[in-house]
């Protein structure tokens, strides 16, 4: 072996294995998985009903992840900014029938990040708890919004919002495989976009605001900008989230849909999964889709149903997703993903010493 | 082992373990159960509303049960029955209806009950897709009453529109000698939401034919103060106030409309402010509460005795705790469970007695017909109305019977009142028509 080239792992004759080759081949294989296998090979029931929520929530998460995980803005109005999203580009797509689709929900998602700037604001002024208090109006300003001006539903008698347009380039992707495709296309994409903004100086200014802003601002970080950038940015994901919760998930949504419950939802996704991880996202948010099916699938299939009290194991459950998460916080405080890496970095350590 | 940190090595081998036991688990019970109907059940015994909503689940699946075991079965055909905890979220019952809709073990499932509003408005286009019908008792998108825009969408019995239409034509029978429904003023407190605001194009309607006096009060949710809208009843010295409420804003609502004087006796609830959850907690305030209902509370309905013959006293029975039994909502769960099982024996009648698909389904509950004599039958007279479904009419009934709490239990205080089918209708079918235009749809022709 090489000395000096850190990254290599394992020589086979010629082949020489580096770290990021490995790295490249995993995240290469989980693509192929999401894009083609998945579809194509499994039931609807994996796609529809496993897969697509982790996605979406991961990615609802990610941008939450990238406010309070990269910047340390702490927010509780994750969910307000996905309704914003949703709401946007329904009626983007209802009132201007010509627009193509991609359009409308780049609209949505620059709407919702317009609505995150605004809430931003006051982070330039206060911080932490009082912060949170802030984005909460957010929160329970988006639900009297959109339920009280009838407009945004377009007068609905069930207040609800539903995708008018599945159009793009002429292909109807309106059959659950083809929302199912939307749905990872823009995952990928946006998770892409996500991972080279934290790698680039943007990136490094959110961090370095996160670990002290003042100090961040003496060293010649424009805080203000960076603030105002994440705001942006981690509304836009959230908002593009909330459009593909609304109508390639559910199908059909009201502004309630996108509670403070949701908002609770995310900021634990992201801390089981992992703060400041990109991975992590979707890590914290299949954690917590799949435990409570698991947990359910288990319970009838080794027949407890039959001994235990319905009502007992239901909240028997929660108890154990419950103490679960506090037994891995407890464990690994940075969460799932740092799990993760330890276990790679020790695994990639072992194989070089070899 | 290859971890050095035993740490991550315990966590790998946790995870794994639980993996492979789930797998294991997977092919111990993994019997043919094709010869059964799958039943889903979708509850949610955990959550913010799950307290209220017990004795819904115990009335199913007693009945269900009940068939299973004295009936043997839907002509011969027995019913398994699958639980499902939702937590009353859309997304957890996405995943139910995923994991049902092809059956389970060979069991295929004809109709499928999301018991929750939300996850049925989510569940609208997926279910045509399917072929799956999905079955509301009393709440559910009202438009779909028209089935010829909404073919699998089923909201039963009595829309929120006939129910308000319900109140309003009580209010009509209570009126003094010489005095009209123009003399009066009512008032509606409503959960401000789709709820709340949906009856009020019908509403609108019905205060232009009869010329009362309409204030609509929203209370927020969760409306635990109402101090602010009650003020302004007795204000606007009104004479009747009608109730769209849900959950803990009913008690709250009853309590200070009695503290601010309003006579307990002229707040009429409706069907979903209308369960014991809803009266106890409000104490003494609440006796004298009137409440629409389509499922009155009692335990000497014939059925309901059968119930408690075969299953209850046997020891079979879901209930929680014997003050369950023959509440308002359990047997509302019993209600249901009989129309279930009925539109699945009318599609026996054509399709042959096997356990019937989606499609076969919709078939039978579009031709659901419990006249009189059925309602003999089923030992059912008084406790349900009659009822029958078509291609064009997906609600069916139309009439609610008036209950009064009197502190311990509620009486049923009056016969079947009927909603004015034909005046909801008009809305009914404007609204189908724009849903039918906006969403693409072509209304399917129906005889």
């Amino acid at each position: 072996m090489k000395t000096g080239d850190k990254n290599l792992v394992a020589e086979f004759g010629r082949f020489k294995i580096s770290e990021r080759f490995i790295k490249t081949i995993y995240l290469f294989t989980i693509l192929i998985l999401l894009f083609f296998v998945i579809p194509l090979y499994t039931s609807e029931y994996w796609m529809r009903a496993i897969i697509m929520p982790t996605l979406i929530l991961g990615l609802a998460g990610l941008g939450l992840n990238l406010l309070f995980g990269y910047a340390g803005q702490a927010s509780l109005g994750t969910a307000a900014f996905m309704a914003v999203g949703a709401f946007v580009a329904f009626n983007l797509m209802y009132r201007i029938e010509w627009l193509p689709l991609p359009i409308a929900y780049l609209g949505g998602g620059v709407a919702a990040g317009l609505a995150g700037l605004l809430f931003g604001l006051p982070s330039l002024r206060i911080k932490g708890f009082y912060l949170i208090a802030s984005t909460l109006t957010a929160q329970f300003l988006s639900i009297w919004f959109f339920t009280n001006f009838g407009w945004f539903y377009n007068y609905n008698p069930s207040l609800t919002i539903s995708a008018t347009n599945w159009v793009i380039f002429g292909i109807d992707f309106s059959s659950p495989k083809g929302r199912y495709w939307i749905v990872v296309f823009t995952t990928t994409v946006l998770t892409w976009f996500a991972y080279n903004i934290v790698h680039s100086k943007t990136g490094r200014n959110w961090m370095a605001v996160r670990d002290m802003d003042t100090a961040a601002a003496v060293i010649g970080v424009p805080v203000v900008r960076a603030k105002l950038s994440v705001f942006f940015v981690s509304s836009f994901i959230c908002g593009i989230a909330g459009i593909l919760w609304a109508f390639a998930y559910l199908g059909a949504i009201d502004a309630t849909g996108f509670s403070l419950d949701k908002s609770f939802q995310l900021l634990f996704i992201i801390i089981i999964g992992g703060l400041g991880s990109i991975y992590g996202s979707y890590i914290g948010s299949a954690f917590i889709i799949l435990t409570p099916i698991l947990l359910n699938i288990l319970t009838k299939n080794t027949g407890l149903d039959q001994i235990i009290d319905q009502a007992f194991l239901s909240n028997m459950q929660k108890v154990l997703f419950g103490a679960l998460i506090i037994f891995l916080l407890i464990r690994q405080p940075e969460g799932v993903m740092r799990i993760i890496s330890l276990w790679w970095i020790r695994l990639i350590k072992r194989q070089k010493s070899n | 082992m290859i971890f050095k940190d035993r740490k991550v090595g315990k966590f790998f081998v946790a995870s794994i373990s639980i993996i492979a036991t789930t797998c294991a688990a997977n092919f111990v019970v993994a019997a043919d159960r094709s010869d059964e109907q799958l039943m889903p059940i979708l509850s949610y015994r955990e959550g913010a509303y799950a307290s209220g909503s017990r004795p819904l689940w115990a009335g199913m699946i007693d009945y269900y049960r009940y068939v299973n075991e004295v009936e043997g079965g839907i002509n011969g055909v027995k019913l398994n029955l699958w639980e499902c905890e939702t937590a009353y979220a859309v997304e957890r019952g996405i995943e139910c209806y995923e994991r049902f809709k092809n059956g389970i073990d060979g069991s295929p499932v004809a109709i499928f009950s999301p018991n929750s509003y939300p996850l049925a408005e989510a569940l609208i286009e997926t279910t045509v897709r399917d072929k799956i019908p999905h079955f509301n008792l009393n709440y559910g998108r009202d438009a779909a009453t028209n089935g010829s825009v909404f073919p699998y969408y089923f909201p039963v019995m009595l829309n929120a529109y006939n129910g308000v239409s319900a109140q309003i034509n009580y209010i009509k029978s209570q009126l003094k000698a010489g005095e009209t429904m123009a003399d009066l003023k009512i008032a509606i407190v409503y959960l401000d939401g789709a709820y709340g605001r949906g009856v009020f194009a019908p509403l609108e309607l019905m205060q232009e034919q009869n010329g009362f006096e309409l204030i609509k009060i929203p209370v927020a949710h969760p409306g635990l103060d109402q101090r602010a809208q009650w003020q302004q009843i007795r204000r606007a010295k009104v004479d009747w106030v009608l109730f769209r409420t849900w959950g803990a804003m009913t008690p709250v609502a009853i309590k200070t409309a009695a503290r601010t004087g309003f006579p307990t006796d002229r707040l009429i609830g409706d069907i979903w402010s209308g369960g014991e959850s809803d009266v106890i907690p409000a104490g003494e305030a609440g006796i004298g509460y009137t409440a629409i209902t389509t499922y009155p509370a009692g335990t000497d309905f014939s059925l309901i005795q059968e119930i408690k013959k075969n299953i209850v006293d046997k020891g079979l029975s879901d209930l929680r705790g014997p003050e369950d039994f023959g509440t308002v909502y359990y047997n509302s769960g019993v209600v249901q469970a009989v129309l279930m099982t009925e539109a699945i024996r009318e599609g026996m009648n054509k399709f042959g007695n096997r356990p019937l698909s989606g499609e076969e389904g919709q078939w039978g509950l579009e031709h659901i017909s419990v006249d009189q004599n059925r309602l003999e039958e089923l030992g059912m007279v008084g406790l349900m109305q009659e009822i029958s479904l078509s291609c064009s009419d997906h609600e069916g009934g139309g009439a609610a019977r008036m209950l009064q709490w009197d502190g311990q239990k509620w009486l049923t205080i009056s016969d079947w009142i009927a909603g004015d089918r034909e005046l909801t209708r008009q809305v009914v079918d404007t609204e189908a028509a724009a849903f039918a235009a906006d969403n693409g749809i072509t209304p399917r022709d129906c005889p």
